[in-house]
């Protein structure tokens, strides 16, 4: 039963972040990211990740679909994806190949059985990882500065005329 | 090859990142562009996972991997108002058409 949740849950995600590539609305597209997130959210859920899942399901299908919404709102008319300049047979099977490779390299560590064992994600991210801490709140408040930039409206540069 | 759950979420996380790098090759809008990224790490944040719980530390996995999604969304946050602001700059979105740079 949980083989045949994995199997759906993750074929619908990748069908779904297949859609949001092919898809030449990217209004469409979003919406199909939002659906890839909670997909994956709970995905990592039935991980035992909760923590990570809800923070993957508020922050992925959420704020980002609504920044991306208001984004398009803002460009307009331009949100339509141009034919690729890159042969799309030559790209499919250059990440054929490479998807392929990384199975094959992957693979044998997941023939290790699952240790046991597990630590609070407060107590690592607050003892073991604070560095990750600070580096989060630097990164938060670069955001804060992407947002501005987002909302900010460019205002006409006053020029001065020179009366002779 | 048997299809545990191991194997099943493994090749979940392949695929998605093989559709997320075919995105960002065949892509030529900005804002998609920032998509495919978007896609990329979602298949690292669940490898991240994945390999907390394979390693039977998962408390380690789940704050790299919160500490990705943190990163993830400082990327699209920058990336959409970078393309905001190209777009009214240049007027247009086509990543061919606004690069200026001559080599």
């Amino acid at each position: 039963m949980e083989t045949i949740a994995y199997f759906l849950l993750l074929a619908g995600a990748i069908f779904c972040a297949y859609r949001a590539t092919v898809s030449k609305r990217i209004l469409s597209s979003t919406l199909y990211l939002a659906c890839i997130s909670a997909l994956i959210s709970v995905v990592i859920f039935m991980l035992g990740a909760t923590q990570v899942a809800v923070m993957e399901l508020s922050v992925g299908a959420g704020l980002v679909t609504v920044l991306m919404v208001y984004a398009l709102s803002v460009v307009g008319e331009d949100a339509l994806d141009p034919a690729s300049v890159i042969p799309k047979p030559l790209a499919l099977g250059l990440i054929g190949a490479v998807t392929i490779l990384l199975g094959w390299m992957v693979y044998p560590a997941i023939q290790v059985t699952i240790a046991t064992g597990d630590v609070d994600l407060a107590s690592v991210l607050w003892q073991s990882r604070v560095l990750d801490v600070w580096i989060q709140i630097v990164l938060i408040f670069s955001g804060v500065m992407g947002v501005l930039g987002l909302l900010s409206e460019r205002t006409p540069v006053q020029t001065e005329e020179v009366h002779k | 090859m048997n299809f545990t759950p191991l194997n099943i979420i493994l090749i979940g996380i392949a695929g998605l990142l093989g559709v997320g790098f075919y995105g960002l090759l065949i892509t030529r809008n900005l804002i998609k562009v920032v998509m495919m990224l978007q896609i990329l790490i979602k298949a690292v944040v669940l490898a991240l996972v994945f390999a907390g719980k394979l390693s039977g530390n998962l408390g380690l996995g789940q704050s790299a991997a919160a500490t990705v999604i943190v990163a993830d969304t400082i990327v699209a946050v920058v990336g959409l108002a970078l393309a905001v602001q190209v777009r009214r700059r240049f007027g247009t979105l086509d990543v061919p058409k606004i690069s200026t740079l001559k080599g």
